[in-house]
């Protein structure tokens, strides 16, 4: 456990273990062989396991999740890489009407052990088409899992769980997470998709983030700590399934809700999780839930723009302070 | 660059030695979707239904070609190249109708036929979305190295939408084991092929990928036979996918609520006279007897029959299949 690494190279890590683990799971993507990936997130896999088993692709975003489709049908465990999150609108429906829905449709007579990876997120520049929180594309899909690892041991865990499990997982890598360090969880249990990680306990508000947010959550608990104000952050780590459990339990404690968010509301797993909470358990709440999320724009270019629509870590301190105070 | 694949066989020369067979499963498939039409129009069909009659050779013939561990992705109008592969008459028709001995416990309905037992993997609805899956299914023969072939079904209309592109090209670089087939039935869902189309020979389309396009008649079981087989026999040594165009006409309209009134006078009459069910009985008459083609008849017709009372008899889906089979 000593060896710390970043979260950009952890993926290849990850991934080269369940392909040493399992002769059936393969890559396919654009640039994911000799060049090492658009991030280098698959770095060194080309070298250690030949172009059969990674494949670089044409630029044809559909036939990369076709294919991953395909060959998982005929016993295979496809990683299917689209380059950026964005680009999955142009194979929405391989991933939407195909993926998801091939097992229901077929009574079950096929599984669907496809893991799609795809960087996703904001905060580096790189403007609207380039920069958004996909996963919200996918709520409304039943058949889809949904992945969203914060930190290095999960972003291994997640992906070791997606490639094992045999229905499909979209795994969102977040680009603005790239530099951050942290340990390969190699003898750590494997991790069930659906379970929250408690970040941190406090007694007075529970804020629930994933990825870029839940640091700047647990950023703005630190700050509020110094002022008397015990936060829990949750990172439920999968969106669906989602452990509604674990933000339960915490409202038993804390009565006050926030989510933060890096998308707009409608339409958002922050906005749904609020609705099932209010509906199951109003009464636990002591104070009207609160969602903090980005303005309805697209995601802006210049730093002081993007910075701006970004929920910030004074933005959650001063939003925490508000909803504690009500 | 294309290699030219002709033909080897034709009607012309005299039946197949297994033309019975082949009589018996275009039949069976024309029955069938004879039956589907007077289902409909007693409202036991739900949704929408897209009939193949008079398409019957293309997939019977390549059909013939395979063996079950081989897979096949057809579309909507998939009821003949789903029943060709091998599936059961009476599951069809119960998956038609609903029921829960359907193929797909009746989840999938008319335009999600799917049976994996025999390679069937799947029907589907989003034109062109099923050959980059096709090319998935290939891919997985050339990943493990065994020699199934992936044979993909599918209309002219979806020669211009971007699955075809980037499934062909996929295919055709990675040279993978699969059979991409076009079902040119002249029309779209109402439009005509050359008012959405620059070109009048689809299988032209192949010199894009730098692999073999061929032309075949589509109402001569025999000739599509003879270019299947040798697409897959391409296939199967490794050299790569090949296009066929099958030329051939959907006899009927494009889905329950259409009576093609857009069809120019005599074009239907001029393709009744080359029904591929008609053209090899005539070419069988050289071998059999009108009397051993009645009675290759009457045996379709009791397959049809009995299955259809079989699915009749099967119950709806009990309410707890709603929940199964979202996830694994
Ligand atoms: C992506 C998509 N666009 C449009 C449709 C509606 N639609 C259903 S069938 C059809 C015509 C397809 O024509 P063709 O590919 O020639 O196949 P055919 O129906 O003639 O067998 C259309 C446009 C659809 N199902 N999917
Ligand atoms: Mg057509």
């Amino acid at each position: 456990m000593s060896d710390e690494i970043n979260y950009r190279k952890v993926i290849a890590v990850a991934l080269a273990d369940a392909m040493r683990e399992d002769d059936s799971v393969l890559l396919l993507g654009e640039d994911v062989g000799a060049a090492g990936g658009a991030f280098k997130t698959t770095a060194g896999l080309f070298e250690e396991f030949g172009a059969r088993r990674v494949r670089d692709t044409p630029i044809s975003e559909q036939a990369i999740v076709g294919a991953a489709i395909g060959s998982a049908l005929c016993g295979l465990r496809p990683v299917a890489e689209i380059m950026f999150a964005d680009f999955a609108g142009v194979c929405f429906d391989q991933i939407a009407n195909q993926l998801a829905k091939y097992r229901y449709m077929t009574a079950g007579q096929a599984h669907l052990p496809v893991t799609i990876r795809m960087a996703n997120g904001a905060g580096a520049g790189f403007a609207a088409q380039h920069s958004q929180a996909a996963e919200n594309w996918f709520l409304s899909i039943p058949g889809l899992k949904i992945a969203v690892p914060a930190t290095v041991p999960d972003l291994y865990l997640l992906l070791r769980a997606a490639i094992r499990d045999n229905d499909p997982v979209l795994v969102f890598e977040h680009k603005n997470l790239f530099a951050l360090k942290g340990p390969i969880p190699r003898d750590a249990e494997p991790l069930r998709l659906g379970v929250a990680d408690v970040v941190r306990r406090g007694s007075d508000v529970t804020i629930v983030a994933t990825q870029q947010m839940r640091h700047r959550s647990v950023e703005a608990a630190e700050l509020l700590a110094q002022d008397g104000i015990e936060v829990t952050v949750i990172d439920p780590r999968t969106l669906i399934p989602f452990d509604d459990e674990a933000v339960r339990a915490s409202l038993e404690q804390t009565a006050r809700l926030m989510v933060v968010q890096e998308t707009v509301q409608a339409g958002s797993w922050g906005a749904s999780l609020i609705a099932r909470m209010v509906q199951h358990h109003f009464e636990l709440f002591d104070a009207p839930p609160m969602l903090i999320s980005t303005p309805d724009t697209p995601a802006p270019y210049a730093a002081s723009l993007e910075r701006e629509w970004l929920p910030s870590v004074d933005d959650i301190r001063i939003s925490a302070r508000d909803l504690v105070n009500w | 660059m294309t290699i030219s694949m002709e033909a080897t066989a034709s009607l012309d020369q005299g039946p197949p030695d297994d033309a019975v067979d082949l009589l018996a499963m275009m039949l069976r498939i024309r029955m069938f979707e004879d039956k589907v039409m007077d289902l409909f129009s007693q409202n036991l069909v739900r949704g929408s239904t897209h009939l193949c009659q008079g398409q019957e050779a293309v997939t019977v013939g390549v059909c013939s070609t395979l063996r079950p561990v081989d897979t096949m992705t057809c579309t909507y109008r998939g009821h003949g190249a789903v029943i060709a592969k091998g599936a059961a008459l009476d599951a069809c028709f119960g998956e038609l109708l609903g029921r829960v001995g359907g193929l797909c416990r009746g989840k999938g309905g008319s335009m999600h036929f799917a049976d994996f037992s025999v390679g069937a993997i799947g029907s589907n609805a989003i034109v062109g979305a099923h050959l980059p899956i096709t090319v998935g299914a290939a891919l997985a023969s050339s990943y493990v190295g065994d020699d199934r072939v992936a044979v993909s079904f599918f209309g002219d209309g979806a020669t211009n939408i971007g699955a075809f592109h980037e499934a062909l090209n996929l295919a055709a670089i990675w040279k993978l084991p699969a059979v991409f087939v076009i079902e040119n039935n002249q029309y779209g869902e109402y439009s005509p092929l050359r008012a959405t189309t620059p070109i009048d020979r689809l299988a032209r389309r192949a010199d894009s990928y730098g692999i073999p396009g061929v032309l075949v008649d589509g109402n001569d079981v025999a000739a599509v036979r003879s270019v299947a087989q040798s697409a897959v026999q391409r296939a199967r040594a490794g050299d790569g996918p090949t296009l066929i165009e099958a030329d051939t006409y959907r006899q009927v309209g494009h889905s329950r609520s259409d009576p093609a009134t857009y069809r120019p006078a005599g074009e239907l009459d001029r393709w009744l006279a080359k029904d591929p069910i008609l053209l090899l009985e005539q070419s069988m008459l050289a071998r059999w007897s009108e009397a051993d083609l009645d009675a290759v008849r009457q045996a379709a017709q009791h397959d049809v029959d009995v299955a259809l009372e079989t699915a009749l008899a099967m119950p709806e889906p009990p309410l707890d299949e709603l929940a199964k089979d979202v996830w694994a």
